[in-house]
Order: structure tokens, then sequence, then C-alpha cells
């Protein structure tokens, strides 16, 4: 491979371009039930194929921080067994259909995911609701999911990119959900009760709070139908429940945290906290960051970093908006011996964005790549769910597909400056080195 | 029951050519969705190299995007990108291949982009030097400080002795850092040649409309000699060899590979069945036995590299719980071959992993670039029309049929086993 996936924001990575007339139809229809559960279906008759995602407010944010892994450890054990059937009984009925039914949780939600064909959906819905409804949260199922979580955990310490990205976190959200795993850690862990995790599922996993996304070889008015006999009568939530706020903002300066491996490369993080999705300098930002590290061979860092000095095989930059600010990092290996250089050349980049803007070429070529890619984030049932639910989570609206269009179209030279000023901070930044640091030695003043 | 769904073969909608100068052009109009996925792919990869120049085929894919008269380097994928457009490349054991993505009105600037760097390829010498650098970080990214990956090839490493199959795809570190501009150039006027190459659109456009348009950018270039087969085979395996290694780790890891027949043999549906039956989804057999219940792996299953030119393996893996030993996941997972050939399977365990073949083969051709992918990829290994065989050859599997193969290939002395013991992480 000659290069590295795309990842931009939560999977938000762009949309399309070209004198390409979008279409001005919706991204779905929505409608929401008695219950207030809504369901958002996008008919696509291609293929006898069916995506669903059931979206629900239980993120790592809704969790108290002495319980760290409480909302992972409850959506992963969904689907390992129900009132009336087994962790193993679930997995053969759905390998049984060549269908695949996964559970997570991310910072923000929860998901479910299944995939199968159209002739299974009775059958699918039938365990989608039962994973829903009437998790059984056995104990015996809770200690060995515990017991592979913290063996996960343990294993990602193989994993340098891994390290610098746990450190990095932490250093930049401290005590904050953003700042930790998903999974939390071997003690918050150990800590919890199965009395807490019912409680959690209890108060989060309720019809109000979740949306479902229907994407495949469906009629709307009978999927809807369908999903209302088997999840109409899922009762609403009772209490008010409360999630974690903003991150407290990190102090303005300079912060480096060298961690010690035997590794040929050096895994470096610089960067710092970003911005809410919600934060009307999203576009801008997007268009910005793609000139600086996201836009892969057409990024400065890459050309800069890679191309002209053969110092890392991948370099990127990247926001990761959320509900509250995510983080903004650069992303680089480079072998140890050229660690201190390949950072100074980062900073350089940050502050040369920062004072001297882009040019009207780069604006153009930026432009033209995010909205002229946007066939390319509808063109499969997978990546179309996908965008759905995050469209409706962080309500962007049905009709965003058209108005990114015009958001990203409407940015304009001084609102890179402008952005750039604001949200990158080259004087104030975490940075994390995983490295051989003997050979990766790199002074004080190389970070200037 | 399914049945019917997947018979509407997709493969009976592709529109084979073949110009004068050997050009393969395999075209599948797909119009569901307003884009288009040109690929290319160069019957070349590590399977053609020998014992100093590994990684020759990975760092040539490299260099293909460093430059031609025409285009700058790295202006390809720029030109792309500005086209709301993906690019990217890829090498393997047996093909380098080449694709772009966008909306289907720009069908036409792949076609006149891959055309000319088909033969006009610069390599110019500082280039070379500055993307060899690149490609030595890319090995230090993906194997050397990542365990399993070491592990995995030091496994392919010692599973073949005569097989190029035994060398990694990215090169040994010092063969990398030997390969020079004179390599690029004889490899790049052997391999990236017409008759060498297949050319695969799908996507929505009309057929009719683009292949004149193919002809006009590719119908120039000459013919070459055909490049030199691979002779190399691999003999029988006569007794099981064992591989460790050493790296900083947290847990122990074992690669298990058998020989086996590719697809171009009948006993590959079987194996391909019985694949499905010991990993497919958290039922299959190895998640089941040594991750749920045992609890002996955090992660484990197998797999089955069936598209391959020539005979490769059958891999099994898994990774050791914190408490247990390599020992014991390795007579976890022997056990699970052995009891398939002692028992027979039920009827409804084999439909069921038929049917996780058959959904995931449906699943499969939702992307434009996966479906672009398969026929690449059996049109290189075998031939695309193979890809016809694979349903009704699945179905016709039976239980009995898995026994045999698994007696057949799966035994201790036709297998390589591979160790990643962990030495003490710094903390």
């Amino acid at each position: 491979m000659r290069r590295y996936g795309w990842t931009l924001s939560f999977s938000l990575s762009l949309l399309l371009l070209l004198p390409v007339v979008v279409a001005a139809a919706p991204l779905a229809e929505r409608q929401i039930l008695e219950n207030g559960l809504t369901l958002l279906v996008r008919s696509s008759r291609a293929l006898p194929i069916v995506t669903i995602k059931v979206t629900v407010q239980a993120g790592s944010l809704w969790e108290p921080a002495e319980r760290a892994g409480l909302a992972d450890l409850t959506a992963l054990l969904l689907t390992r067994g129900t009132t009336t059937r087994t962790a193993a009984q679930i997995d053969e009925s759905v390998d049984f259909i060549g269908a695949s039914l996964s559970s997570s949780a991310g910072r923000d939600f929860s998901e479910v995911d299944l995939t199968l064909l159209k002739k299974d959906i009775p059958k699918g819905l039938e365990l989608l609701a039962d994973v829903l409804l009437h998790p059984i949260f056995e104990q015996g199922e809770i200690a060995r999911k515990v017991r592979e979580l913290k063996a996960a955990l343990r294993k990602r310490q193989e994993d340098p990119g891994e390290v610098a990205e746990e450190v990095f976190n932490q250093l930049v959200f401290g005590t904050h959900p953003y700042g930790r795993p998903l999974e939390g850690n071997e003690t918050s862990l150990t800590a919890i009760t199965r009395n807490e995790i019912v409680g959690f599922y209890r108060d989060h996993y309720t019809p109000e709070r979740t949306f479902i996304t229907i994407v495949g070889d469906v009629d709307q008015r009978e999927i809807v139908s369908r999903i209302r006999t088997v999840l109409g009568s899922w009762p609403k939530g009772k209490g008010s429940v409360k999630r974690a706020m903003e991150p407290a903002p990190l102090q303005e300066k300079i912060v480096v945290k060298k961690v010690d491996r035997r590794v040929t490369q050096a895994n470096i993080i610089l960067g710092h906290q970003g911005i809410r999705r919600d934060n009307p300098d999203f576009y801008a930002l997007t268009v910005m960051n793609y000139i600086l590290g996201g836009g892969g061979f057409s990024s400065r860092l890459v050309e800069r970093i890679r191309e002209r000095n053969g110092w890392a095989y991948d370099v990127s930059s990247q926001f990761s908006p959320g509900l509250e600010p995510g983080s903004f990092q650069v992303v680089l290996q480079t072998k140890n011996e050229t660690a201190g250089p390949a950072i100074q050349e980062v900073v350089r980049e940050l502050r040369r964005i920062r004072e001297q803007g882009v040019t009207d070429q780069e604006l153009v070529d930026a432009k033209a790549y995010l909205t002229g890619s946007f066939p390319l984030r509808l063109d499969t049932n997978a990546k179309l769910a996908g965008l759905i639910s995050a469209v409706e989570y962080y309500k962007l609206g049905l009709d965003y597909a058209d108005r990114y269009q015009t958001l990203i179209e409407n940015v304009r030279k001084d609102d890179i400056l402008r952005v750039a000023r604001i949200y990158l901070r080259p004087e104030g930044y975490v940075l994390v080195v995983v490295a051989d640091q003997v050979k990766a030695a790199f002074s004080e003043s190389d970070k200037r | 029951m399914v049945q019917n769904l997947a018979d509407a073969q997709v493969t009976a909608r592709v529109a084979e050519s073949t110009l004068e100068n050997g050009l393969k052009v395999l075209l599948l109009e797909e119009h569901k969705a307003p884009v288009v996925t040109v690929h290319i792919w160069y019957r070349v990869g590590a399977r053609n190299e020998q014992p100093g120049i590994t990684g020759l085929s990975h760092l040539l894919e490299h260099m293909m995007f460093k430059g031609t008269s025409m285009v700058g380097p790295g202006q390809f994928s720029r030109i792309i990108k500005k086209n709301g457009g993906r690019d990217n490349a890829f090498t393997s054991e047996d093909y380098t291949g080449y694709f772009e993505t966008f909306a289907s009105d720009r069908v036409e600037l792949a076609l006149k982009l891959e055309a000319d760097r088909m033969r006009g390829l610069l390599l110019d010498p500082k280039e070379v030097e500055s993307e060899k650098k690149v490609v030595m970080e890319e090995r230090r990214l993906r194997t050397d400080d990542d365990p399993v990956s070491a592990l995995r090839e030091a496994m392919e490493a010692v599973a073949f002795e005569s097989h190029p199959y035994r060398q990694p795809v990215i090169g040994w570190m010092t063969d990398i850092e030997g390969l020079r501009r004179g390599d690029l150039v004889r490899y790049y006027n052997m391999y990236y040649v017409p008759n060498n190459a297949v050319l695969i659109v799908v996507g929505d456009f009309k057929g009719e409309e683009l292949l004149p348009k193919i002809r006009h950018y590719f119908g120039s270039i000459p013919r070459a000699a055909d490049p030199p087969a691979v002779r190399a085979v691999e003999p029988e395996q006569r007794g099981e060899r064992r591989v460790l290694l050493k790296k900083e780790a947290e847990l122990p890891f074992v690669f298990m590979g058998y020989h086996v027949p590719n697809l171009k043999q009948p006993d590959n549906f079987a194996l391909e069945v019985l694949a499905y039956i010991l990993s497919g989804g958290k039922s299959g057999r190895i998640y089941k036995s040594l991750v749920y219940e045992k609890q002996l792996a955090l992660f484990a299953g197998g797999g089955y590299e069936r598209e391959s030119i020539d005979p490769n393996l059958f891999p099994l893996y898994a990774s050791v719980m914190p408490g247990k030993t390599a020992e014991e996941v390795e007579q976890a997972l022997t056990a699970e071959i052995e009891r398939v050939k002692n028992e027979l399977i039920s009827d409804r365990e084999l439909q069921k992993a038929k049917n996780q073949i058959e959904a995931g083969f449906l699943f499969g051709q939702d992307s434009v670039f996966n479906l672009a992918r398969q026929l690449a990829e059996y049109e290189i290994v075998a031939d695309w029309r193979t890809w016809e065989a694979y349903l009704p050859g699945i179905r016709a599997v039976t239980a009995a049929d898995l026994q045999r193969v698994a007696k057949t290939y799966l035994t201790p002395d036709n297998r390589t086993v591979a160790v990643l013991i962990p030495e003490k992480m710094k903390k």
C-alpha cells in the first residue's frame, strides 16, 4: 500500500463536487413512533440486502469517571444474552442467516449494527428487538467480557501508536471522558457491578434517546410498520440523565511527554483541544485542515515530511469534533533518529498556515475535492447509514448533502486565516513521543 | 432460498475485450450510484522477485506516483483529488493494482493518466532515493514495530522453502535499502506493458461509449515480450516446522499455516467452507471454543488463501490470553482441526457456513470498488470467469468432503507453527 486510509473527523470524511448537481432529495425519510423512537429510512433497491444502525445517546459521556468503561461494557453485553436467548444462541442465529450483528459504545453515542439479507428481515428484527429490549446481563457473561477488555487493554500496549493516543488524550482532556479509553481501565472495570450495568441500560437505552437508520431494499411504510410491531411497546424512559459537559481548558503552554519503548520508529502526536461539531467554523476548519494535513497527498504536511524529506510513510492532521470539543492532532511515525527534525517541521507548518493562510489554488483544489467527492460517501449502504446517523445525531439536517456543498463553497481565504489563528495553537500544545528515547533524543529547542 | 438471488450472477454482465496489444479489458455497468471505479492491475508482485531484490514490485508501485513527462512528481493524486476522486495502489504476492474512484463523468481522466504512466515513468534518481526512505518507514510501521505482523512474516519465510511466497511483499529491510534505479527500470520495462495488465471499470457508464475511449488511450501502446514465467514449485512438506520470534510484547501469539491447494484445484470449495466452519462469525468453532468457552484467546480465527496464483496457506491464528500459554492455545487449535477429521459436521452447521458465504457474496457487491477488486483478483490469479464457479462449487460441498480435506491437508507434518515470545515491555 502506498498510503493510509482517510479519517476526517467522526467518520465524516467529506463530500461532493463538480458541476454535478447533487440530488436535492433528503438523505432519508424520518418518522417518529408514538413512544418517541425515531426511524430514518432510505430505500436502495439495487441489491436484496439491508443495513440497520441503532444509535443511542449512551456514550462514555454519560458514565461516571470512577466507572470508566461502563458505557462500553453495557453496549458490548447487549448481544451476550437476553431473557430468552443465550449468547451462543444469538451468535448461531445471526450466523445462520449470514448476517452480522454487533454493538459498541463510542464517546458520544452507542450503536448496534445489523447487516442482513432482505429475506431475513423478520428474523433479523426479532433478534434486534430482543437484544435492545431484553438483555439479561448475566454475571458470567459480565466477568468474561471484563477479562477480555482487560486483556485487550494490555495487548494495546504493544502498539506504539495506540500508546501515544492514550497518553495524548489523557494529557489533553484530563479526567473528562474524552481523556480516557472507552474500555476504561483495570481498576474501573473491576469496580463495575451488575447493578450499575443494569442501571445504565435502564436509564439510557430508551426509545426517545434512540433512533434507527435503515438503508437498503425496503419499502418505507412496510419497514416502519414492522419496526413498530417489535419496538412500539418499548417503554419511554423515566428519569433524567446527566452527562459530562465541556472538558477543562488546556493550559496555555507546551507539554512534552516521552514514553520509552524498544521500537524502530518514534510515534508522535502533537495537538490540543479542538472544536465541537456544532461550531459554525467546522466548514472553514475542514477546508483549512484538508490543506494542512487532512488531504493526504494534497496536504502540506505530506508534501514536506514525506515527499520532500522521506521522513514518514504516514503523516496527517485531524480534528475530531463531537458533542464536546474533541482534539486536534497531527500524527506521524518516523525512525527514532529523525523525530526531532520532523516535529520541528510540523510546528513550522502550523505557524505558516496561521501567519500566511493558504493560496488561491490550494483553496480551489480543496473545495473541489471536498464537494466533488460527495458521491463517494453515498455509494454503499454502510456508508449511507453511517452518514445519515451522524447527520441525525449532530442535528445537521437531512438536507445536509446540499447544505454541505454551499457551506464549503462559501469558505473564503480570510476565513481560513481566521480559523487557523483561533484553533491552531503552536504556542500551547501537547507533544507525545513514544520512541526509543536514546535514539530519538531531541533537545527542547527542537520544538520551538 | 438465497440461491435464486445470488444466481443472478454478476459475472453474466461483464463485457470482456482484449485490445490488439494484449491489454485485457473488463467492463461492468452498475448504475445504482453516480460513481465509477477504474482499476488497472499488473501481473507482477513479490512472487516475481528474487532474493536480494525483494520489495522491488512495491517500491515500483510507489514510484508510479513520482512523475512522468506529462505529470510531475506527486501531481497524479492531486489531479484525481481536484476532480473529487480518490486513488491509491497496493502490491501483493501476485499483483500490483492501481485505482481511481470518482463521479462517473470523470472516468476519462483516469484512463488518460493510467495510460500515461503505463509507459511514461521517469524514475528520477532523486525521487527513487527519497521514496526508498518512505518505504523503509512503511516497513518499520507495518512490520518491524508490530509483533503480530513480524510473526506472520517469520511464519511465511519458514513455511515456503523454494517458492517466492516466502518473501515479504514490502521486502527485507536491507534489500529495500539496496534497490537501485536500474533495478526499477528493468522491472518496469519488463512488467508494465499492456499484455501484462488488466483494466477493469465498474460503475455508472455505458460500455459502448467507454470502449472506444479505452482504445484511444491505450491502443497505441506497443505490445512487448511476455514477461518470464515464475517456475518455482514448493516441494511437499515432510514434517512440522517451527519458528519462534522474540519481541517486546504483552501477550504471546500463535500462527499455524498448512499448505493447501488454491482455487485451481477442485478441493478449494471444501477448504473454503471449512474456513467458515472454523472461523465464520462468533459461532465459528475456533472463536466459540478458544475465545468464548475456554477463554484461552483474546481473539482467534483463520482463513484460506484461496485466490492465489500458486498454492498458498490455510492459516489459523490466536492471541493468547493473560495467564494462558501458547502451548495451551496451540493444543486447542489442533483439537478443533482433529474434531473436523473425527466427527461428521451436522447438516445445520454445514448449511450455516454456506449461508454465510452466499450472504457475503451479495454484501460484497454493494461497492463498485469491491466488485472491481474481485474481478481483477480472479482475472490475475486464474481467469475472471472462475468467479462464476464459486457459488455452485460451494453448494456442492458435503460433510464428507470437509472431513476428507481436513484429513488430507490439515496434518501436523504439513504445517508451520510460529510463536511470538513476548519480551518484557519497558514501562
